[in-house]
């Protein structure tokens, strides 16, 4: 199997989408000429032509609007947001109107737009873009939310993302970009709504998505050595949980430990372990443990960064004590 | 949701309870926290409280009667729920079997309450110990805050599975709580390694501690001539050279031929009753490295001493190597402990739960004796008896501890 980039597996997507279907454009800040903040629009412009790969101006709030507009009249626009911090100006279009137009509509109107960009802390990009934007999101009827952490992930999430005929906030993070894997060849589609479990093991299971997946399966890997034998589970599909995935696993190792780098009040991971505790109660021997990032703006500070996002000791700390071992 | 009120351990020590005197009747709505019950128990008169709300839908044990703990004793429902399965489920509750099958049978609605108040237990040990029947009210939590966590059931789990294959006399009951949270502290700047518990030291830890807190121990100890039994060992080891017949194996036939003579010692007390054992089953402490199991013999009294000596042989070995099968250490009917061969002259054993005695055998020593007037030398051996107070009393422990002492004395009768 290709080893491939994770920008590199989110660009095959949109090439390959735009090749099958000719109503898919993509639309947004530097995606043409400049190929794209991160460079995840490669050769795109060049392929598909201006009609096809929009530059637009500053302006989410308008090109995110333009986009449902299109949408709802047969297109299927790719927003690309340059950070997905950069929604927050669009907020009232993807909240308001995108997510609730079917609805609204009786029906008549879908609205088939993915909204993709890059979230989450990454390099010192201090307090206003590291910010962990699937939780604005996740809350809202009618939105999909998907947070690949794979390049295979990535690329079949994007394309079953651009198919579907509701919107789908899809983020991305700028510390995964450069990451590599294996992607199969040729056409693959990765369902919605689906987990996996990353990696088998008997005593607790750690829940984790993006990046945070990457720091789970590094832990599992140190706890191996300790005799411990760490599940990790990635939901993949934030909104539209694959909840019963996480259930069988806990169910199965009757531990679990959820990892979010955002601030963890109301986050993912209370919703994870509401889950938890409604459908594997009579499984759990210790109450589910939250690694989430610090409740406080992201520092711009390389030291206080490290200190605000989860890390492998934090892990590893929650993993024993929901063993009950030292 | 119809609630089961079962007779609540309100003491540590607690097997069964006298209900009083009801103070609701069939029929009074009752609301949680309500004292629906006065009990004796071993200790005290003691209220109960209800659990839940709803109307006292049947009293199942009435006044002056007893229970055991964890026994149904009455139904709480609302007024127009079916609580007949409850009710036909009853008698299950009742059957041998103590503590163990009322928890059992106790079922997922049940309240667990003790005098300390509520069971901290994590879901999954609470489903395991209703799976397994097993009353988490006995068991040590080694959880955050003493909370039960599954891997203290493993202990109870392996204790159940060891104990006789008829229903355990007595509760499998760990060290009460309090002992656990007295081990922590440490003299400061100590020097120390903490090493994790093997399953086998755990099992040994709880059951040893179980039995010193539940039977009252007294010990007998009487001193037999081994002068002929030493003759005779020799002389059968000059006869049969692919024969080895150890002390242990003579004192194991002479306790099986006394045992048979004095069945009172071959039992278990059950609670509320006796068991006595028409076989004689006993088991033969093995020291192993970080631990110590016990083989069991078989009908010890209808066996040769060659055979015995070649059985014991052969589980000894296969016990040192780790390869007894589980009812080939589960079983027995009393126990033989010889620290002899460490030249200790006497030693007390733990009783062996759910047996009423063990026998502990000391070394065979020369030493000036009277004899005829006169002064020889004589090889002589102490044993200690530890027996059950609660199954045995001391002139019945005498009795066959005089029983084996003439055994040993006038071997022959071993190999007749």
């Amino acid at each position: 199997m290709p080893v491939i980039t994770y920008r590199e597996a989110l660009n095959q997507a949109m090439r390959e989408e735009m090749r099958r279907d000719p109503s898919v454009f993509l639309m947004g800040e530097d995606v043409g000429v400049y190929q794209g903040a991160f460079k995840v629009s490669q050769g795109l412009l060049e392929e598909f032509g201006p009609k096809r790969v929009i530059d637009t101006p500053i302006s989410e709030g308008g090109f995110t609007g333009v986009g449902i507009g299109a949408a709802m009249v047969g297109l299927r626009p790719v927003i690309e947001m340059m950070t997905f911090n950069f929604a927050l100006v669009a907020i009232d279009q993807i909240v308001n109107h995108a997510a609730k137009i079917l609805y609204m509509s009786g029906g008549q109107y879908s609205v088939p737009m993915v909204i993709r960009g890059p979230g989450g802390p990454a390099h010192q990009l201090a307090a206003q873009h590291s910010q962990s934007m699937e939780s604005y999101f996740y809350h809202v009827p009618g939105l999909k939310v998907v947070r690949p952490g794979t390049p295979k992930d990535a690329k079949g999430l994007l394309k079953s993302a651009i198919r579907d005929n509701d919107p789908v906030i899809f983020i991305e993070s700028e510390l995964l970009y450069g990451t590599k894997g294996e992607v199969p060849e040729g056409e693959y589609t990765i369902p919605i709504g689906v987990a996996e479990v990353k990696r088998e093991g008997r005593d607790v299971t750690i829940v984790a998505y993006s990046k945070m997946l990457l720091l789970a399966l590094e832990v599992a890997e140190d706890l191996e050595k300790e005799g411990i034998s760490a599940e990790v589970a990635d939901p993949r599909t934030l909104r539209l949980l694959d909840t019963s995935t996480i259930v069988e696993s806990v169910k199965k190792t009757n531990r679990a430990v959820v990892i979010e780098s955002g601030a963890g009040f109301a986050g993912i991971g209370s919703e994870i372990a509401t889950i938890i505790s409604e459908q594997a109660f009579d499984y759990l021997d210790a109450p589910v443990e939250r690694v989430t990032g610090a409740n406080a703006p992201m520092p711009y500070a390389k030291n206080l960064e490290r200190a605000k996002v989860p890390d492998k000791a934090r892990v590893i700390a929650a993993v024993k004590k929901v063993l009950a071992v030292s | 949701m119809a609630i089961q009120v079962v007779m609540p351990r309100l003491s540590d020590t607690m097997e069964e309870g006298k209900i009083l005197r009801w103070l609701k009747k069939e029929g009074d709505r009752v609301e949680g926290g309500d004292i629906i019950a006065e009990v004796e128990t071993d200790k005290a008169d003691i209220e109960m409280e209800a659990f839940g709300s709803g109307i006292l839908r049947k009293i199942i044990v009435g006044e002056g009667d007893s229970a055991q703990v964890g026994r149904l004793i009455a139904v709480i429902a609302e007024e127009d729920e079916d609580i007949s399965a409850m009710l036909t489920a009853a008698p299950a509750a009742t059957g041998a079997g103590g503590a163990v099958a009322g928890a059992v049978a106790a079922g997922p609605q049940v309240l667990q309450s003790s005098s300390e108040g509520r069971v901290m237990a994590s879901p999954l040990a609470k489903r395991i110990a209703r799976e397994q029947g097993i009353d988490l009210s006995v068991v040590a939590g080694s959880g955050p805050g003493g909370r039960v966590i599954q891997r203290d059931l493993a202990t109870i789990a392996a204790m159940v599975e060891s104990a006789p294959a008829k229903p355990t006399p007595v509760s499998p009951v760990s060290p009460p709580r309090e002992s656990r949270k007295a081990e922590a502290p440490s003299p400061p700047f100590a020097d120390f390694e903490e090493r994790e518990l093997s399953p086998m030291r755990r099992t040994i830890a709880t059951r040893m501690a179980q039995s010193m807190a539940s039977a009252p121990h007294f010990y007998l100890t009487a001193e037999a001539a081994m002068d002929r039994a030493r003759e005779l060992r020799d002389s059968i080891q000059a006869q049969a050279a692919d024969l080895t017949v150890t002390f242990t194996d003579m004192i194991v036939k002479a306790a099986a031929m006394a045992l048979a003579r004095h069945p009172a010692i071959n039992a278990s007390f059950a609670g509320d009753r006796i068991r006595v054992y028409s076989r004689v089953h006993i088991g033969i402490a093995v020291a192993l490295e970080d631990g110590l199991i016990t083989p069991v013999l078989r009908d010890c009294d209808r066996k040769g001493l060659a055979q015995i000596a070649k059985e014991s042989k052969e589980l000894i070995e296969r016990a040192r190597s780790r390869k007894l099968k589980p009812d080939e250490f589960t079983g027995g009917t009393f126990t033989v402990s010889n620290l002899g061969m460490f030249e200790i002259e006497e030693f007390t054993a733990i009783i062996n739960p759910p047996e009423a005695a063990v026998l502990a055998v000391g070394s065979i020593q020369a030493k000036p004796v009277v004899e005829d007037s006169r002064i020889e030398t004589g090889h002589r051996m102490r044993m200690t008896l530890s027996c059950d107070h609660r199954a045995i009393d001391g002139a019945t422990g005498a009795k066959f501890l005089q029983e084996l002492k003439r055994l040993l004395e006038k071997p022959l009768q071993l190999i007749l």
